[in-house]
């Protein structure tokens, strides 16, 4: 499935973020990311997918220039991290792994301090700056409250803003909904929304398929610190093959019906059959079936949803694998 | 949000000029400063730290009003202090005020004085990562070199402040509660009241510059650690073992490549003619110290991955 990778984008003057074989080794052995070759291209809305501890938090450490790669290389707008991180960064807005500000602080205080920080912000114009990002997220009504005494949506929100202090070409957020209620993860999809409609390239990180679903064109699926896939949306539903399913009490008949036809992967149930529909036409399997006698009850042909797809590229259940 | 937008459309004019100002030596100096400043006020701003500037001013005020009055009127002082040549400043003290300022310095030295350069060096990487501060500071991007740089700076500027602090109370307590006149020297000469302020001043730098030694010590371990406490507490166990190898006649061998073993030999200063040897080597020996931790922070903080 990573062929996909190509077809993405071939120069890496249209992608936003690029690496080749990004590769990260904690010092007790562990592969945290391996052989990683992201292609976002510009103005996308890229989700980045997996289970906790698949890679993300750690790949996107390493897009920042905060962890050092162990081998490969990355670029972010088509600069090469971390070298060039002191230049490109100033129009990456990040938020990583949760918000982080100083408690005793108010929120205004602490975008100033971040602000502060960036050597290529306009000190003239930090007042409106900050004033319009706090208004963006809706926290100005709590811009003079000590961050302590903020909730954890108003933490996010205020974590958001800080990436949209300055103008930028690229938001990258790392888990942006974690710990929200459904309101606001429904506020930060639509912030989303938002910040890509005024053309900016966004990547989400999230362990949640359906978060990212409806806001992204492009996604990539993190297991066990590989990209198991690359691709747009559309061409992620067609990696999944329908698969037709007949509901019969014969279905030991009806599997012979289906081995004849040549149908893969057959999986029978209690009174029921399913196979991989491939080539074959629906009309002509209940056809065969009806011939050979099975009674069928009912026949559907199922494609599965993005939910399954994502699960079956991820994998089942809880993190057992590393 | 139409609002917003439109305000976008003037920061990107705004950012374009301000990348090209950036670019240019006045922009850099002029974005340096602005961080420097943030840094100062976050650190002088924080009531904690305001706390323990305000201990430290305590301290020789308390001093000062124990030794008056533990000194009975005319009489001379206690007739030995703590250490070394301090006691000559405690003989000196009830005839002049102006040794209530060595006297302060010489006991916050033994351990107050460094463990609040202690606690703000030892906060100021360890903190910001144990806050996650550091995660987002990197990535605005501050600069790791530049971050490191701006602590630095501030540290030492609170280190100085904390030391002159002393020095002044000291100075006004001492002032106020004793007679001030002509200055005796420790080598027995008499100079003028201005003369031996000048004097002060001049000891009031020395601990200033072995108290900034403490500072890159602090710097080096907190780029070690994600918690602050963690950092401090190693730093007071350096100084302190330092203080007790440094009084076993044992290891005397070793006194001289001490951190804190020239701490107090300001009182060269205090002689006629100033003891320049000793002077010398005590600010070497914080040079050294300096350079040798900043370095040691550099090297650890601009080759680590940040994982708070």
């Amino acid at each position: 499935m990573t062929e996909n990778t190509a077809a993405v984008g071939s120069a890496s003057g249209d992608l936003a973020i690029s690496s080749t074989g990004l590769t990260k080794r904690f010092h007790g052995g562990q592969l945290a990311v391996d052989h990683v070759d992201l292609a976002v291209p510009k103005g996308s809305v890229y989700g980045f997918l997996g289970p906790n501890g698949s890679g993300k938090t750690t790949t996107i450490r390493m897009l920042l220039g905060l962890a050092y790669p162990t081998s490969g290389t990355a670029a972010l707008l088509g600069v090469p991290v971390p070298d060039g991180a002191f230049q490109v960064l100033p129009k990456v807005g990040s938020l990583v792994e949760g918000p982080a500000f100083y408690p005793y602080l108010s929120g205004w205080d602490n975008l100033a301090r971040y602000d502060a920080a960036d050597r290529t912000a306009p000190k003239g114009s930090k007042t409106r700056r900050i004033g319009s990002a706090l208004d963006r997220v809706g926290l100005t009504a709590a811009a003079k409250k000590k961050y302590r005494h903020y909730s954890l949506g108003m933490k996010q929100r205020l974590a958001i803003a800080s990436g949209l202090l300055r103008p930028r070409d690229l938001i990258i957020l790392d888990e942006p909904t974690n710990g929200l209620d459904p309101q606001g993860t429904r506020e930060v999809r639509a912030l989303v929304r938002e910040i890509a409609a005024d053309g900016i390239t966004v990547f989400v990180s999230s362990h949640l398929l359906p978060e990212v679903e409806q806001v992204s064109t492009h996604v990539g699926v993190m297991r066990n610190g590989t990209l198991v896939f690359q691709g747009s949306l559309p061409e992620l539903r067609r990696t999944g093959a329908p698969r037709i399913a007949v509901q019969t009490a014969d279905v030991e008949k009806a599997a012979k019906v289906f081995g004849e036809l040549g149908l893969a992967d057959p999986i029978q149930e209690a009174g029921l059959i399913t196979a991989e529909l491939g080539d074959a036409e629906p009309e002509r399997i209940c056809e065969d079936l009806v011939h050979a006698g099975v009674g069928v009850r009912g026949l559907s042909v199922e494609s599965p949803s993005l939910e399954d797809l994502f699960v079956g590229l991820t994998g089942e259940g809880f993190d057992v694998e590393r | 949000m139409s609002s917003v937008e439109s305000a976008e459309v003037d920061e990107t004019v705004a950012t374009v000029a301000g990348v090209r100002d950036a670019s240019a030596p006045a922009g850099i100096v002029r974005g340096n400063l602005r961080f420097l400043g943030s840094e100062l006020r976050l650190v002088f701003r924080r009531r904690r730290n305001q706390l323990l500037l305000a201990v430290v001013a305590l301290i020789p005020l308390l001093i000062g009003i124990g030794l008056k009055l533990a000194t009975p009127h005319g009489g001379a002082g206690p007739s030995s202090g703590p250490g070394g040549g301090t006691g000559a400043f405690y003989n000196q003290l009830a005839g002049n005020g102006v040794f209530l300022t060595f006297i302060a310095l010489t006991l916050l030295l033994i351990l107050f004085l460094p463990m609040v350069v202690a606690v703000v060096a030892g906060d100021s990487v360890a903190g910001e990562a144990g806050y996650g501060t550091l995660r987002y500071l990197l990535a605005v991007p501050a600069g790791r070199t530049r971050l490191l740089a701006v602590k630095f700076v501030t540290i030492s500027a609170y280190a100085v402040c904390a030391t002159f602090i002393v020095t002044v109370v000291a100075l006004l307590a001492g002032v106020i509660l004793f007679p001030v006149g002509p200055v005796t020297l420790l080598s027995g000469t008499s100079v003028s009241l201005a003369d031996g302020l000048l004097h002060v001043f001049y000891v009031t730098l020395y601990v200033s510059a072995a108290m900034i030694a403490v500072g890159a010590i602090g710097l080096a371990v907190s780029t070690f650690t994600e918690h602050a406490i963690g950092a401090i507490a190693a730093i007071l166990v350096l100084i302190v073992a330092s203080e007790v190898v440094d009084q076993v006649p044992q290891f005397a061998v070793a006194g001289p490549y001490l951190p804190t073993h020239w701490w107090t030999s300001f009182d060269a200063l205090l002689r006629t003619p100033v003891d320049t040897t000793t002077l010398w080597h005590g600010l070497l020996s914080f040079l050294v110290y300096a350079v040798i931790f900043c370095a040691i922070a550099w090297a650890r903080f601009t080759s680590s991955d940040v994982t708070s």
